[in-house]
């Protein structure tokens, strides 16, 4: 189902993880959905230095996450908001047809990410990056914690 | 452990014992004859097809006349529902089902939706069981049918089947059940547990795919599924597969014979595996009853992460399991299963299914009690839901 490259980054993803001094956060997706993509940036003088993710959902969700942060990564701010879902998928050598919606996550993850940094370097409205994750039902409703056995 | 494949998925398929494999294969090349034709091949056909169903009803408690060879467990299920809705639509149009049915159960039902049957399906409760007092409330002058399955193929839970039979016999109503989990993995006896109809299916118990069973009780009318020669007493036309029909003879009764001291094996994996999953995996949840549950069944739902990428991870270890999250289904909707219990679609995309056979061992147990929490404690370090817990955020 998943080619080799798909698989390759879901069993060593490139980039877990977060960024202390992100200055460009970025989250997508709905848990209620079964996919949620966090991306960290670090940019320095309009350049992508380094890239991180946190991702909630399936292998290729997983796999875009790793690519798109390989992707962004040493591009300019400009360059990398040009970065589309085809070009992630493309670049996992595909992915199954019903698997494509991760491959939106991963360009609308880095999309808010952006659109993270430039609010905070004063380039754009407070206005937050609304879910276009793979549902219609953004009701954000967690599971019920009282039937878990807690740490 | 190396590169050995622990199988736990024996609820989708299990593989074919070398003894039905054996006692199928003359009829492939040497006795191959047509059970209908006169001459003495076909004779050597019919009897293996005779002698199978008696197998078969002997391990049901049934008579071999109430035996009735089908393509598949869900051909059998269409066959109940669109047999009997044919043939009772004069005495009425509702039929009773539970919500956690297999989809040949439910999209059968959808089917005679549109045909004009009104079909009431039943809630469960966190555990998964129908209530019988919403058995008893459901049933209506024009109810024809009650069809609740015997054990869920994805929790495992087993239903009040006799206790449902009774409500159904007092009402003067039909009952089917969709048996394809239950048969050889637990006792059944269609008469003590007043079951007028039920199906199976030889895959799920060390026998061939393409093979089931439709348990009809004598008297009750059905309108054939399949129309065209006199096969199956007139009731299911085409040419009998004789090798399948063997195949599914032996497996079912190789499954009754050993089943007591399988099922007391399976139990103390299942057992196992749950208790140890449960001390070692935080934020973990087992789905289905405790007890009242198939012996080889697990089913636990870990929050925070997502199935398919967790049987992935599980598949590098060369552990076979199964999920209900959406994502392994192909569609975006988690298991109806799942969310009738209760669950959240997102703590229901976080589930596993572990289904033992009778080759799995005690050191299979050890080893995924070993790599299961590590997977778990990875996909958790990769998910933005688990570093909200930790950093004592809102979840």
């Amino acid at each position: 189902m998943y080619s080799e490259k798909v698989m390759d980054h879901f069993t060593n993803p490139r980039n877990v993880g977060e960024i202390e001094d992100a200055n460009g956060i970025g989250q997508v997706g709905n848990a209620k959905c079964g996919d949620i993509m966090k991306m960290y940036l670090k940019i320095e003088d309009n350049i992508i230095v380094d890239a991180k993710f946190k991702t909630f959902g399936c292998g290729a969700a997983v796999a875009t996450s790793s690519m798109a942060t390989e992707l962004v990564k040493g591009k300019t701010v400009e360059e990398a908001m040009k970065i589309t879902n085809k070009a992630v998928a493309e670049a996992l050598d595909g992915l199954p047809p019903a698997k494509m919606h991760c491959s939106n996550l991963a360009e609308e993850a880095i999309a808010a990410a952006l659109e993270d940094y430039r609010r905070n370097i004063g380039e754009a409205s407070n206005e937050t990056v609304d879910c276009t994750g793979c549902c219609n039902s953004c009701g954000h409703s967690h599971g019920r914690e009282e039937d878990f056995d807690e740490e | 452990m190396g590169n050995k494949t622990i199988y736990l998925d024996h609820a989708a398929t299990t593989y074919v014992k070398p003894e039905v494999f054996d006692a199928m294969k003359p009829y492939f090349c040497e006795y191959f004859g047509n059970a209908s034709s006169i001459y003495s091949i076909g004779r050597e056909s019919k009897k293996a097809v005779e002698e199978a169903r008696e197998k078969v009803a002997k391990a049901i408690g049934a008579q071999p006349r109430e035996i009735y060879f089908t393509g598949s467990g869900s051909e059998a299920d269409n066959w109940a529902l669109k047999g009997i809705a044919a043939a009772y639509k004069k005495k009425g149009n509702h039929i009773i089902t539970s919500v956690i049915e297999h989809p040949a159960i439910l999209n059968t039902c959808k089917y005679l939706e549109g045909e004009g049957f009104e079909i009431t399906y039943l809630p469960v409760d966190e555990d998964g069981l129908v209530s019988l007092e919403d058995v008893r409330n459901s049933i209506k002058d024009s109810t024809i049918l009650i069809s609740i399955m015997f054990a869920n193929n994805e929790i495992g839970t087993i239903q009040p089947i006799q206790e449902i039979g009774a409500i159904a016999r007092e009402k003067g109503v039909l009952f089917h059940t969709d048996a394809v989990q239950a048969v050889g993995n637990i006792p059944i006896d269609v008469e003590k547990l007043n079951v007028d109809l039920l199906s199976l299916s030889g895959h799920k118990f060390y026998g061939p795919k393409g093979i089931g069973a439709l348990y009809i009780k004598k008297g009750v009318k059905i309108a054939s599924l399949i129309h065209g020669g006199q096969q199956e007493r007139g009731k299911r036309a085409s040419t009998e597969n004789i090798p399948n029909i063997v195949g599914l003879g032996k497996a079912i009764e190789l499954a009754t014979e050993n089943m007591e001291k399988y099922n007391k094996k399976l139990i103390d994996l299942r057992e196992k595996t749950i208790e140890g999953l449960m001390a070692k995996v935080p934020y973990i949840k087992l789905n289905g009853h405790r007890t009242q549950r198939l012996p080889g069944n697990v089913n636990f739902s870990f929050q925070f992460i997502e199935g398919e990428s967790l049987l992935l991870m599980l598949d590098m270890k060369g552990i076979c399991g199964s999920s209900g999250s959406a994502c392994s289904s192909g569609s975006l909707d988690p298991s109806h299963v799942l969310l009738a219990i209760g669950l959240s679609h997102e703590i229901a995309h976080g589930s596993l299914r572990l289904s033992f056979g009778d080759e799995n061992t005690e050191e299979d147990v050890e080893f995924i009690l070993e790599e299961i929490p590590k997977i778990v404690s990875r996909l958790r370090d990769m998910s933005p839901l688990y570093e909200a817990v930790k950093n004592k955020q809102k979840v």
